[in-house]
């Protein structure tokens, strides 16, 4: 397959192709876990709370604090407690990592500008988000630590339940758009139109705001974040699974956990957003303009993620799990149904 | 090589990339960092206490909870396909899909009759925390 992007007249072969996208998808990954880190976790987060987070290092409002805290964990002694299962608990953080980098094979940045835009697309990208599932059960049960094993089976049964009203909420957006490729995702929401005005298409939020709902919901349970963090409950679980890592080992958990932040966000945007396209912009320019209109997007549906994070208090163990069984997943079912019914009947 | 191969070629390719990417991290922080072994460092950590020998108990409930999943989630893969066929497609020169009511009416049933299972789950406590 060849890549053109006319207006630098490009003709690559796929290997190339191929290499350039995946130094993109390498360099992507820590920018944009730094990015949340920083725009949200350090400034955002502590203005909401009536503080300043770091302002000292890097001059600019503590903007080398992230980096900083990323480089220290370079010269950490790498500790393996003597009872850890050695090989899963080295191979775990890789796993988790993993299941972040795969998401983002299949979201589109513009016209051209995705590594694959794979027929199964949303499908895909929902199955290997749930990888990390397996990655920190390795964590907590290679830990050889009760604290670890328990917030590691914490993590499992609560990153599948909200595993289904993800999926669940997702469908909707499948029915409506009749593919699962994101790319034809996006198209269909660039070329729709709403009752006959097709000004700015039909992002798929004006219909499927349930399923947005849903969405939001489950993906805030499915990165472990406040009010869903039990799993991580620093107060009783020091941390969960992570409790016994340390150095660059524990920094890939932070990167999976930011990185997967990040491709949800970006995920959602495409999905219920229209993704890279805005109204008027078209062919190169769309190429041109397009990731920073999802970066736009996405930073948008970001925003409204950590503000949950840092508003509310933590739900106890058995009110996170009615939640997910009793409340999201029979909405989630109601939606896909009605969503069905009104397709055939319009 | 067919074009679908092809694809995932590519994820095969960026499944070597992260794995390659962490064993670099991984091997930078090992030219880099201190070694000074004692052994405190690597006892088990229980908040700064002596661990306790033998493992904790953990709730059966979880076990439960991953029998549930598995009933739901076999069955998106059902919704998926279902999802993309209300309307007709042309693959490759024949028309498929086009379920329209019909496919609806089936998938209510199949639904209902999934409810079903996650209702008869919730009457026998499964979901309430004793």
């Amino acid at each position: 397959m060849i890549a053109s992007l006319s207006p630098f007249a490009l003709e690559l072969g796929w290997g190339t192709t191929m290499a350039i996208k995946t130094l993109v998808v390498l360099a992507i990954i820590p920018a944009g876990a730094l990015i949340l880190g920083y725009v949200f976790l350090l400034k955002i987060m502590s203005h909401m709370q009536s503080r300043l987070g770091p302002m000292d290092p890097g001059g600019f409002h503590g903007w080398y604090q992230l980096v900083g805290d990323g480089l220290k964990f370079l010269q950490k002694e790498d500790v393996m407690p003597a009872k850890a299962d050695r090989r899963v608990f080295a191979a775990a953080p890789a796993v988790v990592v993993l299941s972040t980098f795969l998401v983002f094979a299949v979201i589109p940045m513009g016209p051209d500008l995705v590594v694959k835009n794979l027929d199964v697309g949303v499908f895909y990208a929902l199955a290997v988000s749930s990888l990390s599932v397996i990655g920190v059960l390795m964590a907590g049960w290679a830990s050889a630590n009760k604290f670890a094993l328990l917030g590691a089976l914490r993590a499992a049964a609560q990153l599948i339940a909200y595993e289904l009203p993800l999926l669940l909420a997702v469908v909707g957006v499948v029915i409506q758009a009749g593919t699962m490729s994101l790319q034809g995702i996006v198209f269909s929401q660039q070329n729709g139109e709403i009752f006959g005005w097709d000004f700015i298409g039909n992002p798929f939020i004006l219909t499927q705001f349930v399923g947005f709902a849903l969405f939001l919901v489950a993906a805030q349970a499915e990165l472990t974040q406040t009010p869903f963090d039990m799993p991580v409950a620093e107060s009783e679980l020091v941390s969960g699974y992570m409790v016994e890592y340390t150095g660059f080992r524990f920094l890939f958990f932070f990167i999976g956990e930011f990185g997967t932040a990040f491709g949800f966000a970006a995920l959602a945007a495409t999905l219920f957003l229209g993704g890279w396209s805005i109204p008027g912009v078209d062919g190169d320019w769309a190429n041109i303009l397009g990731p920073f209109v999802l970066f736009a997007k996405l930073m948008l549906v970001a925003f409204l993620m950590f503000w949950v994070r840092f508003t509310y208090p933590r739900l106890r163990e058995d009110q996170l799990q009615a939640l997910a069984w009793k409340f999201l997943i029979p909405i989630g079912f109601a939606n896909i149904l009605v969503t069905g019914a009104l397709k055939v009947a319009f | 090589m067919t074009e679908f191969y092809r694809n995932y070629l590519a994820v095969a390719v960026l499944i070597g990339a992260a794995l390659l990417m962490v064993g670099a991290m991984l091997g930078a922080g090992r030219l880099i960092r201190p070694t000074r072994p004692q052994p405190e460092k690597y006892v088990t950590y229980e908040s700064g206490s002596d661990p306790v020998a033998g493992w904790g108990q953990s709730n059966v409930r979880y076990f439960i909870y991953a029998l549930l999943f598995l009933m739901f989630d076999v069955e998106a893969v059902f919704i998926f396909p279902w999802a993309v066929s209300l309307d007709p497609v042309v693959v490759n020169g024949t028309t498929v899909g086009g379920l329209g009511v019909f496919g609806v009416v089936e998938m209510t049933v199949f639904i209902l009759l999934l409810a079903l299972g996650l209702v008869y789950a919730w009457r026998k406590g499964v979901l309430r925390w004793a």
